[in-house]
């Protein structure tokens, strides 16, 4: 099988190759040739016109166990994994669902990955939302196998009833007969397909594998350098591209002379790729790609091209100038997207106002595997490979750009070395394809760290303006939040410059905060790059505006921060932006089953803080900070320990952080997530920054762009999971939100100076430029 | 131009262009691809291999400069800090994506080797070189130190 490809001892020869037949067998929805599929086949297993309701109909997508499931005579159990595992371990997270409620053996378990296709309902690996959409599909399916092997177990010992599949096997109770699950796969596969009505899913307590520590199914390849990533593919007679791609966004290629480059030995040839159009979406940038027998060749190549580019519309966007002109429309009155009571009259009257300004520059994804893809086409079908978030918006994409049916088109997921929504974006699959079919043999396009940086789907930028009324008491009567920021529907729509109530939604409109008086407006910005999301999205900007104003109010107002932030989210209700005129769609999830519940905001930073002892005393130079936000329908609060020196030299002590995501069915990579995300956000605060000159993105590589590295990272870290049995929220893009400005806060408790902009200390500065 | 090198304890002949970093010698000739690109420039580790027991980055690394050297590959990795590493990186579940974890895993081997029982700031030091964007950091810190306590173990043994 694909992930199963084994990497060592493969010198010298042809190696690491996919089995030919691998698309055949995954597009017919088996596994490997031999195995009981258990279920019936696709046409007859959909609801009928009858009252009962088929396992098609079950919450979250189709429950058919044939869709993932497939025993092995021998009794290995083949789980198909629809989602794609990119380190949030989807892989084991969806295996836990299914394999628990089948009673099956998880050291029996082969995963599959799944190829890009509709049958497997949504598989865009995005928003934190794999465990909310198959929560209860996954259990449904396995619950259903395990009723078909329990059936077929009693059919085969001649008894009625009393059958109970345990831990791989089903036990005739009365008689302690026992037959195992391989056993009794073929007898099972001829069971009609369950009811939804006929499937019992367990109760918690029932649990096996869910709401436990189950360690991760990749860990034992990763520490032997085997799995396959999207870097890792090899074909036959494979070659090996790069491309040089317009400096600027719609910038085109004016003269190419690829002579010199034709000269570099290894180099086979350059390809032309077609000019985008706008709205952008997933096309790819055009360019030109340079082929050669092994990825330096190619390298090579592309530094010997001799181009000539046409730069293009957005020849003068200047980060440092859109900087002042976001700043200048956030400061001025905007569109009103959602009010409660009269904000403007409240400020106008307040004995006491303060405001503040915020600024979070671009940022990249930047995911330690670039994007990598590979293609190979067969007459006019095209077989991809790639490390994609979102398969199916990879195959709409290839078929598009190559005008082929989508039926034409397969997508083979790889594991991802990271994706962080960079990865959604199908552009670099689609270049393989190009590229594949121009040269007419296997090409795997590889991107470099510059390619990344230099040619991405940027975070926003963003500029927000905040104003806030204290009465006598220090209590906050009004807030205005103004958030400026070139939208993420700019890249799929052409001058599209509003902020979309979808990114409002992320940390804005679905302010929890009980102030009598509260207004938000947007202002437009036009975007110059594109524009694409990074892992938790504008809940980083708004959050990060938001709780530092929180801090500030606090500050104003002469009370304890975090005493301040429980007084502002106030007393135990259900927050509903909608009935103060907000467009709210609370990540695709209704309000009635996922309220947005300042009880459990305030029980997480209750929590977070105690953990850190908020309040005890401190060494000189040090200061603690606080936030708490609710993203991807779970809570999370964050505090932040910073340590400067005279020198104005920065660390971080320790972090403490608690997470209330509902129903957790892992609770070892939730704190994994908690701890990693956390640690992606105060990167992104201390160094992330993506600048551009000339329309030309200024950073190329590290050193002179910047991630955390163990020196810098938290001494230690306290991770806490609060318990709930609340349906389960996202896991892997809510930690990041609230470490921004829970550092920000606490550099301002630890040297008076607020840092309202971001990057707090950039690329290249080693110490903060406003120390104690 | 075809070199002789030492992998993983075989002698191999490569036929690459003069001045092909070993990375790619490695990955595209050798099919040996548990050693990863991440930036090209000796920055982030993802690529670092042991060269006569050294951890050395191969993206920069011409590997014509390296004939008859010792080259380990996480594949190759083998001996006591090795297991101990990677018993410990299993148990404390480190990676997250795992894309970046060869280059940790060799680089953590490599501080074990020369310091049984390193301090935060040798951490810090042994492994300041190697990026990890899921910012497995505080579990990789962890591991460290519990693949120290079980060499510390096995010694008195």
């Amino acid at each position: 099988m694909f992930h199963d490809l084994d990497q060592t001892g493969a010198m010298g020869g042809a190696t690491n190759l996919v089995p030919l037949k691998l698309s055949r067998r995954q597009l017919m929805g088996s596994a490997a040739a031999g195995a009981l599929l258990i279920g019936v086949p696709l046409a007859s297993r959909t609801s009928t016109a009858s009252d009962a309701a088929g396992l098609d109909t079950a919450i979250g997508g189709d429950a058919t166990p044939s869709l993932f499931l497939a025993l092995q005579p021998a009794g290995t159990l083949d789980f198909t994994c629809h989602r794609s595992e990119m380190g949030q371990q989807s892989w084991t997270a969806m295996a836990q669902l299914v394999v628990d409620e089948l009673e099956g053996d998880f050291a029996r378990l082969n995963i599959i990955q799944a190829v890009g296709h509709p049958r497997y309902g949504d598989q865009n690996t995005d928003g934190s939302r794999s465990v909310r959409y198959n929560f209860t599909r996954l259990r449904t399916a396995g619950a259903a196998m395990r009723l078909m092997l329990e059936r077929a177990a009693a059919e085969y010992f001649g008894v009625e009833g009393d059958c109970r599949a345990q831990l791989h096997e089903v036990v005739h109770t009365p008689s302690g007969r026992r037959a195992g699950f391989g056993e009794l796969a073929e007898r099972a596969a001829k069971q009609p397909l369950p009811l939804l009505e006929e499937v019992t899913l367990k109760t918690p307590e029932q649990w096996r594998y869910i709401g436990k520590q189950q360690p991760s199914v990749t860990v034992p390849k990763i520490v032997r350098g085997r799995g396959t990533f999207g870097i890792d593919v090899t074909l036959p007679d494979m070659l090996y591209a790069v491309v040089a791609r317009p400096p600027q966004v719609l910038g085109s290629t004016k003269k190419l002379d690829d002579r010199a480059a034709l000269k570099i030995g290894g180099v086979v040839g350059t390809v032309r790729l077609p000019q985008p159009k706008t709205p952008l979406a997933y096309q790819p940038l055009g360019g030109v790609a340079v082929v050669a027998r092994d990825t330096w060749s190619a390298i090579q190549g592309r530094k010997a091209l001799d181009v000539e580019w046409d730069s293009g519309p957005n020849a003068k966007y200047d980060s440092a100038s859109f900087e002042t002109s976001l700043m200048e429309t956030a400061r001025q009155e905007g569109e009103v997207r959602r009010e409660r009571g009269d904000a403007l009259g409240a400020l106008k009257a307040a004995g006491k106002t303060i405001n503040a300004d915020y600024y979070v520059p671009h940022l990249a994804q930047a995911p330690m595997e670039p994007p990598m893809a590979t293609a190979r086409w067969d007459g006019n079908k095209v077989e991809c490979w790639a490390s994609t978030q979102a398969p199916q918006a990879a195959r709409r994409t290839v078929a598009a750009v190559c005008d082929v049916p989508e039926d034409d088109v397969t997508i083979h997921v790889t594991w991802l070395g990271g994706g962080f929504g960079r990865k959604s974006k199908a552009d670099f699959v689609a270049e393989a394809a190009l590229i594949a079919r121009e040269v007419g043999k296997p090409v795997k396009v590889t991107w470099t760290r510059e390619d990344d940086l230099q040619h991405g789907y940027l975070h926003s930028v963003s500029a927000q303006h905040l104003e806030g009324a204290l009465d006598e008491d220090g209590v906050c009567t009004a807030l205005l939040h103004r958030t400026v920021f070139p939208p993420i529907p700019s890249t799929f729509s052409d001058g599209a410059d509003n902020p979309s109530a979808g990114e409002l939604g992320l940390g804005a409109s679905d302010n929890p905060f009980a102030v009598p008086n509260m207004r938000l407006e947007s202002g437009r910005a036009k975007a110059h790059v594109r524009i694409g999301w990074l892992r938790s999205v504008a809940n980083i900007y708004h959050a990060f505006a938001v709780q530092s104003f929180a801090s500030e109010l606090a500050h104003a107002a002469g009370k304890d921060p975090r005493d301040y932030l429980m007084s502002l989210i106030g007393s135990d209700r259900f927050v509903d932006p909608v009935s103060e005129g907000a467009e709210y769609s609370n990540y695709g999830s209704p309000l009635s089953e996922y309220p947005i519940d300042t009880a459990r905001l305030k029980h997480v930073l209750a929590k977070a803080t105690d953990m850190a002892q908020w309040g005890r005393s401190l060494p000189d130079g040090h200061g603690l900070g606080v936030a708490v936000h609710r993203s991807f329908l779970s809570y999370v609060a964050t505090v932040v320990e910073v340590a400067v020196t005279k020198d104005g030299n920065l660390s971080i002590p320790g972090v403490w952080s608690a997470i209330d995501a509902g129903t957790v069915v892992n609770t070892g990579h939730t704190l994994s997530q908690l701890e990693g995300g956390t640690l992606y956000g105060l990167s992104n605060a201390l160094y992330g920054q993506i600048s551009a000159k000339d329309g030309v993105i200024e950073q190329s590589n590290f050193p002179g762009w910047r991630i955390m590295r163990m020196n810098e990272a938290p001494r230690a870290m306290e991770a806490h999971i609060v318990p709930s049995s609340a349906p389960p929220g996202g896991v892997g893009e809510p930690p990041t939100p609230p470490a921004a400005p829970a550092l920000a806060n606490a550099l301002f408790a630890a040297t008076g100076h607020r840092y309202r902009r971001l990057p707090i200390l950039g690329p290249n500065a080693s110490t903060l430029s406003r120390p104690a | 131009m075809t070199i002789k090198l030492n992998v993983n304890g075989k002698d191999i002949e490569v036929d690459a262009a003069e001045g092909t970093p070993l990375l790619w010698v490695l990955r595209d000739h050798l099919g040996l691809t548990g050693t990863k690109f991440g930036c090209g420039v000796a920055q982030c580790g993802a690529c670092t291999v042991h060269l006569d027991g050294e951890p050395t980055r191969s993206c920069v690394l011409p590997h014509n400069a390296v004939a008859g050297r010792r080259i380990t590959t996480i594949e190759g990795l083998e001996g006591k800090a090795a297991d101990a590493v990677r018993e410990a990186w299993q148990e404390v579940d480190v990676p997250q994506c795992g894309y970046c974890q060869s280059g940790q895993i060799m680089s953590a081997a490599a501080l074990l080797e020369r310091n049984a029982s390193p301090s935060d700031e040798d951490i810090d030091a042994g492994m300041s070189g190697n990026l990890c964007r899921c910012a497995t950091y505080m579990r990789i810190r962890r591991a460290i130190k519990k693949s120290a306590s079980t060499l510390k173990t096995d010694d008195a043994s």
